[in-house]
């Protein structure tokens, strides 16, 4: 499944930024056999990534040699990340960088965009704001692998495949972002602060900058979060966007790896494997630490974020 | 310039870059799509319009049909399946009976931060026969090996990556849903006798509708253009796997395999077109449901 799109959900009134109030809870009473349920829901959940850091720990030959779930007598972690550090004069470097240039570059430039536009919607009235809303919010179903294939022949045409900006400028356009934004931005920014600042003589670029932008925050750091993920892990655009493999996101890069091994069968070249599993492992650490050490931020920003019907 | 004039005329500068983008970069290729699929590139005479021959054509083309119709039964099977996971797991985390509540929501939630291509490449390797641990496990008990990368286990392989990556992005958008139910709602049930199953059936699951449908929508979305996966998986088992297998697979490989730009467009301007109606008879039915 390719779409990762921010998301929020329903609030009976959508609140101020700010996490909500955790509920008192009347039960304090715990469930063993719903937490043994959970726990062995969660065991399916963390298998595969346990079993890609067992792995990550052999050697091709070890990998067939020995149990799939327990490490092998010589582990080699160590040598193995070196390995898909240095391989190909270190291109895996190459791939981490662009993923991470173009996931930041997209993200920053999405969350800005959705919220220029949204706070624009939220609290301006002008002509024809009403269609242009209206046409971003019918383009939210619109998958963005129909657009994939159209865009990389106009793409080819204006001489922008196969470079940098095939990947980013498409990730810019967040329809969901900016209808995020502008639901945020409606509740978040309240019109007697703006009509004050105007009224102390501040111009409108800086209102935004100075006052709107921080009272946006929680909600920008949702479509920021959210855009992260989805450019980290894009595989569809980047596959027909770029041939030069030192242009590769990660996600490319252990893919064309991962052929290689296939190609390689078990025969000498067969080392690949190795590599692709340690890459593998390599490229989830930083998003998984990212969730995890921001996880105020997208939880609360989730749950403000608020969607009306 | 008075203040309120200034005022006015800011806020088509708020929306400028973003709608300037969209312009750009979604209707313009949705555009050029729509104009491509009129034509055909023929050996003699070049670029030739042809009306909606490319589309006669799609609606008759059995490949395209069949990833079509594969897509639809993984979603009807998968993400129903997905959803109702991701309804009981966060209806668990709200209900406070669980300890560890916190180890368990973050890492059910992990796998949303893996890379699609690193989840098929992982469970790829997982289901297969050499060195994954199903069939390392089965040999060793001497039972035959399940092939999880047959034809008859491929879509519900593939069905299980997706599950898998995407069950602990919707608890968390339910579960989030769920904290924002105000407490009194609780109190007046609980004074009106309601047992914890009554309470979720009565308050919790109507106030979770909005985050439902929107979970559904995306799933929707995400299932047709199903691609990453079963272009991953294709590399282990190219037998079971054609290329054109789903619908979005059959596209990509119509444009860079084939060259037959002008019938990729037409079938990606398909399949989006399909995922729009999917999209919109998905709300008119929950729509309708709710004013009867």
């Amino acid at each position: 499944m390719t779409t990762t799109t921010p998301t929020a959900t329903a609030l009976p009134e959508a609140t101020a930024p700010g996490p909500t109030p955790r509920r008192a809870r009347r039960r304090a009473r715990r469930s063993t056999p719903l937490t043994i349920a959970m726990l062995a829901a969660l065991a399916y959940f963390l298998l595969p990534l346990f079993w890609l850091l067992i792995a990550s720990t052999k050697s091709t030959q070890d990998l067939f040699n020995s149990f799939g779930l327990w490490f092998s007598h010589a582990p080699q972690l160590l040598t193995n990340i070196k390995e898909t550090f240095t391989q190909d004069d270190g291109v895996f470097v190459h791939w981490l960088l662009n993923t991470v240039l173009y996931a930041v570059v997209s993200a920053v430039g999405a969350a800005l965009l959705a919220a220029a536009g949204g706070y624009g919607f939220a609290k301006f009235r002008f002509r024809g704001d009403r269609f242009a809303f209206n046409l971003v919010l019918g383009a939210v179903m619109v998958p963005t692998t129909a657009l994939a294939i159209p865009t990389y022949l106009l793409f080819a045409k204006a001489g922008l495949v196969n470079t940098p900006w095939a990947i980013i400028l498409p990730s810019l356009v967040n329809p969901f972002g900016l209808y995020l934004m502008r639901i945020y931005a409606a509740d978040a920014v309240p019109d007697s602060l703006l009509e004050a600042a105007r009224i102390d003589g501040a111009g409108e670029a800086r209102i935004f900058f100075r006052i709107a932008l921080r009272l946006l925050g929680p909600g920008l750091v949702t479509v920021l979060l959210f855009t992260l993920v989805a450019t980290w892990n894009n595989y569809f655009l980047p596959l027909i966007m770029l041939n030069d493999p030192d242009l590769y996101p990660i996600t490319v890069g252990l893919a064309s790896w991962a052929a290689q091994a296939q190609n390689g069968g078990a025969g000498a070249s067969s080392d690949m494997l190795a590599l692709v599993v340690t890459g593998s492992l390599l490229s989830i650490v930083p998003l998984v630490v990212a969730f995890l050490m921001l996880q105020r931020y997208w939880q609360s920003g989730l749950a403000a974020g608020g969607v009306k019907q | 310039m008075t203040a309120a004039r200034r005022h006015r005329a800011a806020g088509p500068l708020f929306v400028a870059p973003f709608l300037t983008l969209f312009l750009l970069l979604f209707l313009a290729p949705l555009g050029y799509a729509a104009y491509l699929s009129l034509f055909q590139n023929r050996l003699i005479g070049g670029n030739v319009f042809v009306g909606l021959d490319n589309y006669t054509q799609a609606l008759r083309d059995p490949q395209l049909l069949h990833g079509v119709g594969r897509v639809a039964l993984f979603f009807v099977i998968q993400v129903p399946l997905m959803l109702l996971l991701a309804l009981l797991f966060a209806l668990a985390l709200d209900s406070g009976l669980l300890r560890l509540a916190r180890v368990i929501r973050l890492g059910i939630f992990v796998p949303y931060a893996v890379p699609s291509v690193v989840a098929a490449l992982m469970w790829g390797y997982l289901y297969g026969p050499d060195f994954g641990p199903f069939a390392q496990l089965s040999r060793d008990l001497g039972l035959p090996a399940p092939d999880f990368l047959s034809d008859g286990w491929m879509l519900g392989s593939l069905a299980n990556i997706v599950t898998w990556e995407f069950v602990g992005y919707n608890m968390i958008i339910l579960y989030a849903a769920l904290r924002t139910i105000p407490q009194e709602l609780y109190e007046a049930a609980a004074m009106d006798g309601a047992g914890a199953w009554r309470i979720a059936w009565s308050v919790k699951l109507p106030a979770l509708r909005p985050a439902l449908l929107l979970t559904l929508l995306f799933s929707v979305i995400g299932s047709f253009q199903l691609f990453n996966e079963p272009n991953l998986l294709m590399k282990i088992a190219p037998d079971v796997i054609s290329s054109s297998y789903t619908a979005n697979l059959y596209a990509y490989s119509l444009a860079f395999t084939g060259q037959q730009v002008n019938y990729a467009a037409t079938v990606s301007f398909l399949l989006g077109l399909v995922i729009v109606i999917a999209s919109y008879a998905v709300l008119l039915t929950a729509n309708r449901r709710r004013t009867p």
